[in-house]
This record gives C-alpha cells, sequence and structure tokens, in this order.
C-alpha cells in the first residue's frame, strides 16, 4: 500500500443522489465515507443530464429541480465530511488479508476502504461498438473507440467512421496529421453540427481527406495489425481501404464496466442484491439505488435512499465488529457531525 | 380498460401478438419489458442508452416524428434502419393499433 492511499470507512462508487445520501446514513452511524465518480462533478446523471428538469416524486417536495435535489443532498451530507475522486472510474478491487479492500481507479488513486457501495447508477459510459468481423481481434492493435494521443496517428493511414460531433470534429482535426483520413458514414447527411460537416464537405472537395457515403463497415483484416477495412456500399459492393488504424466513433452506451468483472451476480446489466441489507453476493460489497436490481425493484430516486438507510445499518458490524448498534432518531439525537 | 393489439417480432424472428392498454400512459418500452421480451432499457426510458432500438416495421406513418434527442440516440446506432425508433419514447395508444415492432436492441446476455 503506498502513502499516498486514501483511507476511509466506506467507498461509495458513484457520487449521484443515492451515494450523496447514503453519506447521510453512513454519517448518522459514525462511518466516513470516500466517494468515486467518473463524472467530473457530484450529482450523477442528475447533474449531468438533466440539471434543470424537475422532478415530482421526492417525498415531502412537490416539485424539485434535479440539480437543487443534488445541492440539497451535497448539504445534507457536509457535516459528515464525504470526500470524493472525481473524473476517474474504478477499475481494480483487491481484496486484503482482513477482508478490507483497495480500489484503484483509471488514474491510480488508490482507496482502502472496509465495505464498498455501489451506487453507479446506469453505470458508466463507454464507446459503442459496430457490429464488425474481426472486430475483437484488432481492439489496440489498429481499432481505437477515442482519441487519447492525437500523435498516434501521425504521418498513418486512419479511417474514422460514424456521422456524430465526434466523429465530424476527429475528423477535421487529424486531417492535418495523418498521412490520410477517410471518414465513412452511412447517410448522405451529418446530423453533427452544421459547421463541422459543412468543414468536412470543404476538406473532402479539396481532397485533404476522403469521404464516403452511404456505406457501412463490414470487416477488419490484417495479420498481427490492422492492415485494411473493408466496407459495403448501399448496393452491397464492397471497397477496400489500406487502413493503420480504424477509430469507430458511435457514442456513448452506459453499461456495468469493470465491475462487472468483481465476481457480483449479475442480471440484465444490474447488479443482484438480498433486499434484506441490499448487500451483494460478496462480503462487504453492497448496491444501492438504479444499479441493483430485485424482484419488484423500481429504479426511483426514493427507493434508492431506502435502500441506503438499511444498507448502513448491515454494514455498520464491518466497521464497529466490537459494538453494538442502537437504533436512532434524528429528531431524539439530531445530527452529530464529524 | 381500451386496449390494442400490435405485433412483436423478436431478435431471433418470432411473432408474437402483445395487447396493451392505451389508457395508463405506458410507452412501448415499458410494455415489452412487462411482456418479459429481453431488452435491457438501461435508462428507463431518457433516450440515453438506445438498448430499447426498434423497428417498426409497419404501421410507422401514425407514430409521428421522432424528436432530437431521439434521433441523436439512433443515428449514432452502428446499425440504424429508415425504420428505427426507440420504443421509450412511443407512446401507446390507438396509432399503434396493428403495428409490426421488430426488437433491434443489443441482446441481454
Amino acid at each position: 500500500m503506498n502513502t499516498s492511499t486514501i483511507h476511509t470507512d466506506l467507498c461509495i462508487i458513484g457520487a449521484g443522489p443515492v451515494g450523496l445520501f447514503a453519506v447521510f446514513e453512513a454519517g448518522l452511524l459514525k462511518m466516513r465515507c470516500h466517494l468515486i465518480d467518473a463524472l467530473p462533478q457530484i450529482g450523477g446523471q442528475l447533474s449531468e443530464i438533466y440539471p434543470q428538469k424537475p422532478i415530482y416524486d421526492i417525498p415531502g417536495y412537490p416539485e424539485i429541480k434535479a440539480q437543487d435535489l443534488v445541492d440539497n443532498l451535497i448539504e445534507q451530507a457536509r457535516p459528515f465530511n464525504p470526500t470524493f475522486t472525481l473524473g476517474e472510474r474504478v477499475d481494480l478491487l483487491d481484496r486484503q488479508e482482513d477482508g478490507s479492500f483497495i480500489l484503484t481507479t483509471s488514474d491510480k488513486t488508490q482507496v482502502h476502504a472496509k465495505v464498498i457501495i455501489i451506487a453507479g447508477g446506469l453505470g458508466c459510459f463507454e464507446p459503442r461498438k459496430p457490429v464488425l468481423t474481426n472486430l475483437e481481434l484488432f481492439e489496440g492493435k489498429g481499432i481505437h473507440y477515442m482519441v487519447k494521443n492525437p500523435e498516434t496517428f501521425r504521418d498513418k493511414k486512419v479511417v474514422i467512421a460514424g456521422g456524430g460531433d465526434s466523429a465530424l470534429d476527429w475528423t477535421i482535426y487529424l486531417a492535418n496529421i495523418a498521412e490520410k483520413v477517410t471518414l465513412v458514414h452511412r447517410n448522405e447527411t451529418f446530423r453533427g453540427a452544421p459547421d463541422s460537416a459543412s468543414k468536412v464537405f470543404d476538406l473532402a472537395q479539396e481532397g485533404k481527406i476522403d469521404l464516403i457515403l452511404s456505406a457501412n463497415l463490414k470487416e477488419a483484416s490484417g495479420n498481427d495489425r490492422l492492415e485494411k477495412v473493408i466496407l459495403e456500399d448501399k448496393d452491397n459492393q464492397e471497397m477496400i481501404l489500406d487502413a493503420d488504424y480504424l477509430i469507430p466513433l458511435f457514442g456513448l452506451s452506459p453499461k456495468l464496466g469493470p465491475i462487472a468483472d468483481w465476481g457480483l451476480s449479475i442480471d440484465k446489466n444490474a447488479i443482484e442484491v438480498d433486499t434484506r441489507d441490499y448487500s451483494t453476493g460478496v462480503e462487504r460489497i453492497y448496491a444501492i439505488g438504479d444499479i441493483n436490481t430485485y424482484p419488484g425493484k423500481l429504479k426511483l430516486i426514493l427507493c434508492g435512499f431506502h435502500e441506503a438507510a438499511i444498507m448502513m445499518h448491515s454494514a455498520f458490524k464491518y466497521v464497529y465488529p466490537d459494538q453494538k448498534l442502537s437504533f436512532k432518531y434524528t429528531t431524539v439525537n439530531g445530527v452529530n457531525a464529524f | 380498460m381500451e386496449l390494442i393489439k400490435f405485433t412483436v417480432e423478436d431478435q431471433q424472428g418470432a411473432r408474437q401478438e402483445v395487447e396493451a392498454p392505451t389508457d395508463m400512459g405506458l410507452s412501448l418500452m415499458e410494455i415489452l419489458k412487462a411482456s418479459e421480451y429481453p431488452i435491457l432499457a438501461t435508462c428507463g426510458g431518457m433516450a440515453l442508452c438506445a438498448t430499447c432500438h426498434v423497428e417498426i416495421l409497419e404501421g410507422q406513418a401514425g407514430l409521428g416524428d421522432a424528436t432530437d434527442v431521439e434521433l441523436d440516440q439512433l443515428e449514432n446506432l452502428p446499425e440504424y434502419f429508415p425504420t428505427s425508433r426507440l420504443a421509450c419514447q412511443i407512446r401507446i395508444g390507438d396509432q399503434l393499433e396493428g403495428a409490426v415492432i421488430k426488437l433491434r436492441g443489443e441482446d441481454v446476455v
């Protein structure tokens, strides 16, 4: 364990409404929380996707804007001083001899926790993969789903597939870097920003890129690495392109991500839990909110709140194995900050 | 309760008639899930994941145009057809009577 490891009682994966309320429920039981979220800000879907949309089914609020609910939840959790790692995805889970865990993120941040709570909502948004013969064979060997470092493509032959903003933007950007850029799109027109679309048509006119419309990806081929991309046009005619790289850009889709490999029981992209305490089949790992499933499950924020309260009473035994838990009301005991 | 009937073709090509109430404000995605078709509908109906992708093989005319949010998702899909829609964005109503709907969303593993 390196010295920069963050130590906490509970590590909550997902800083959406349910993860935030879990901090409050944990705090009432004197358990400290660290939250990790792949998004760069707190609030999950509510802040990322629909901050200004009203929500009508939060008890006690006839109507509340999503971002206002997040702000209130942050305020409610504040006495318990949660800490955050944002913009990083949890990649690795290592069980320690004493039963606790060390989590490692995509940026190599390490968190040591006695209990893990997965409150990951829809999961993380990952690139959508096209249906293409030999796709898996050349992943990382010429097929990339995102552009991490544009220099990778300097003086190379690059095929970009897709019609959205990112396909247009990267075509324009890489036109000056790569030896040759070919943009393949299945329609005649682009729905991306009109400015970018006309720029792409201009580049094609000037001969700086190749633009192939009304065509679909069919097959990737090569030996150790990608060498050719085979397309099919609307008349089922094949076209073969020499390519060092293929970048399919078909948007993002929510997936469980690395969590799917943690030995948890998964049904239809959701984690199966025991409704007595929302525990997963793996000791010391709980799942609450939209990411879990059980008979009768409703993907509602208020159900996630309920699950958070119940599961904290179960997790208490791992943080304070020698103490007996007594149930207390906030109206009687107040909120004791730490 | 008002009921309509339409036909659903699953990923394997098997067709079956499905009945749905028009007065409960349900979406086609919700009816498909309730009928235990293997669709993920991960985002719960917010046009975010496109896992409820369907093709309207018959009865497209009465449905009206897809919104921009829906088209953004659909046109980004690796496989997309002129008849493609997101089931979560279609309300169950009389216009679906007799429609034929083919499931296109990724198979549930």
